[in-house]
């Protein structure tokens, strides 16, 4: 089995965010990049499918240099062979009609990508890359088994879950779940040396236009001062919930 | 030329967030003078559409169409929009929602807006307002295709009635085989629990609640105010709730009209998720939590005695208010 896992590079979920520019450019400034949390249970998801099942793993990510130290971290963990596609991810379209010619290329039997990305929030480029090269897909997957040509998934829906089956090659949008958090993969020191000698292949973009464009950004109003009720009268509280805010 | 809206149904009845997103559509339609078309799948009739602004509803009914299909569902809006000549489709940010929106999306090669939270700024370019970072900042998103296809995040816009005269439509698209190459084989889902995605009000436990055997409480007072039930990402961790009910940046995000958090400190990452919610309020005994800063209302002091008394007061309240 050929996976492929789709890797994208954002800021620590403990970063500030800032803009700069006119509000139009995310402010890169002291920020730590890291791989897309809901990558990084997908890519944990395709070491054991490695590992119990002889799959070989690349990972690709569209994006400049910038991102090589994110994708040597997905080979720390494992991964046999890293692409990174050479050209800034524009837009969802843009970056899944990247990572589809790769996919081709590739002749992969199962994609592995996040549910959502946390800078941009599209939850969009796993669905198109699907779309685009006619794979079988499944979001918010929270399961999945491969046996010979046959995926068994699980996925997430709106208070509960339900079990899919679909053949290969299937696209996945992974979130908490397909492993736990507890699975997840720390790269220890031999994984780090040997991440460095491992293949991190540079390709070209396609031509390919793109459907939108974030045009400018803004920070959230900053909130008003907190009320604060005594834990002997609740009843005031019941009462300001009522009648100030109106939610019961 | 409609705007066209996804009306999401459950055993042939709408659901709210189709109300929702029919309002919204409404709106859209007004800006681009034109009306609003509806798709529905096995849903019994227009039901309370018109009330919300839609003037036609087209009604898809399917056997195959029962359980929701990502791939069919999305072939049959595209047939739809075509029939229909519509350049702007709106639907919900429901797991279903989102599921077949970027398949979508390819299908009639337009622009996908997802979490969008408001009217477009403009409709020449289409320009709307989306959260980005997980709720830690906007983002103003301009779309430049033919079609375009805006996600509705959940409670940003509410329910705006405006009562039209509806038609309904059979609509019967052809579906493909290779739209069912992906089967729901079985489904878990709790009968009558209200979940996270459509409720108006949740309650959230933490760390401070100390153990899995405590949640009695907070299921009490959820159930008082008819709300579901959510945790911190360290509970779902240690296995005290389900990893449905965490919230957060890398959990669920919670947009709901009330949040009340109990015992959960208020790390970054918790409230990006829930910072979208309308009212929030703190129960925590650490006056110095991050999330005092964070809350509208808040009460410092032991969750353990707070909640039982808050669903007490509450109780009266809603005995005295029925
Ligand atoms: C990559 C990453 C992603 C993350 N994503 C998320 C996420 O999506 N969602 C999320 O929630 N977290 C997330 N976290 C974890 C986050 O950083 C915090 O660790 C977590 O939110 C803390 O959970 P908590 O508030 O329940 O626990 P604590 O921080 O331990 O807080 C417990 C609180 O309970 C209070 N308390 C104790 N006893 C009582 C009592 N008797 N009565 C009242 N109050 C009491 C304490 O004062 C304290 O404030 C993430 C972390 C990382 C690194
Ligand atoms: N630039 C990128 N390079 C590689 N994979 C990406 C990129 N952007 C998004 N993805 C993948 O698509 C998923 C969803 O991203 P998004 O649609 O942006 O929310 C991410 O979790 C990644 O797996």
């Amino acid at each position: 089995m050929k996976i492929l896992v789709c890797i994208s590079h954002v800021p620590d979920t403990t970063s500030k965010i800032n803009f700069s520019e006119g509000d139009t450019k995310f402010d890169t400034a002291g920020v730590q990049f890291v791989i897309n949390p809901n990558d990084e249970f997908g890519l944990t998801r395709a070491m054991w499918f490695k590992e119990k099942q002889g799959a070989t793993v690349d990972v690709v990510n569209v994006g400049g240099t910038e991102t090589e130290p994110t994708l040597r971290k997905a080979l720390a963990i494992g991964a046999d062979t890293a692409i990174r596609v050479n050209t800034p991810a524009t837009d969802g379209v843009y970056v899944a009609k990247q990572i589809a010619k790769v996919a081709k290329d590739g002749d992969y039997d199962l994609i592995i990508a996040g549910r959502e990305s946390i800078d941009y929030n599209g939850g969009m480029v796993p669905g198109m890359v699907a779309g685009l090269i006619g794979a079988n897909f499944v979001n918010t997957c929270i399961g999945l088994e491969v046996e010979g040509n046959e995926a068994t998934a699980v996925r997430e829906i709106d208070g509960g879950k339900e079990t899919l089956k679909a053949s290969l090659p299937l696209v996945v949008g992974a979130q908490k779940g397909i492993v736990q958090e507890s699975d997840l993969k720390i790269p220890n020191m031999r994984g780090i040396m040997q991440a460095r000698k491992k293949p991190l292949n540079v390709v070209e973009p396609v031509e390919a236009g793109t459907h939108s464009e974030a045009v400018k950004f803004e920070k959230p109003q900053p909130k008003g001062d907190i009320k604060l009720v005594d834990a002997d009268n609740l009843d005031e509280l019941v009462n300001l919930l009522h009648n100030e805010a109106k939610v019961i | 030329m409609s705007v066209l809206v996804y009306t999401e149904s459950e055993e042939g009845k709408f659901k709210k967030t189709a109300f929702e997103v029919a309002s919204y559509a409404k709106g859209v339609a007004e800006m681009l003078g034109t009306e609003v078309t509806a798709v529905s799948f096995n849903a019994q009739s227009a039901g309370d559409l018109g009330k919300y602004g839609v003037s036609k509803v087209l009604k898809v009914n399917n056997e195959k169409l029962q359980k929701f299909n990502a791939k069919a569902y999305a072939d049959a809006i595209k047939q739809a929009a075509e029939k229909e000549g519509s350049k702007v489709i709106i639907l919900s940010q429901s797991a279903n929602a989102k599921y077949l929106a970027p398949l979508l999306a390819v299908q009639l090669e337009a622009g996908y807006a997802s979490n969008v939270v408001a009217l477009p700024e403009g409709t020449e370019p289409l320009q709307v307002k989306r959260t980005a970072f997980t709720n830690k900042a906007f983002n103003f998103t301009k779309l430049s295709t033919d079609v375009k296809i805006i996600g509705l995040s959940k409670n940003a816009f509410g329910l705006k009635e405006s009562q039209t005269e509806t038609s309904e439509e059979d609509f019967s698209p052809s579906l493909a085989e290779g739209d069912f190459n992906v089967n729901v084989v079985s489904v878990d889902k709790a009968a009558d629990k209200v979940t996270i995605a459509d409720a108006e009000i949740v309650v959230s436990g933490g760390r401070g609640m100390k153990g899995p055997e405590n949640w009695g409480m907070l299921e009490e007072l959820a159930e008082t105010l008819g709300a579901a039930t959510a945790c911190s990402k360290p509970v779902s961790d240690m296995g005290w709730r389900p990893h449905s009910e965490h919230v957060g940046q890398t959990g669920k995000p919670v947009a709901a009209n009330l949040y009340i958090a109990v015992g959960i400190s208020g790390a970054i990452q918790h409230l990006a998720g829930v910072s979208a919610s309308k009212t929030k309020v703190v129960i925590n005994n650490d006056p110095d939590a991050p999330f005092f800063k964070a809350a509208d209302y808040g009460v410092v002091g032991d969750a353990f005695e707070i909640v039982p008394k808050l669903t007490e007061k509450l109780k009266e309240f809603k005995a005295s208010n029925s």
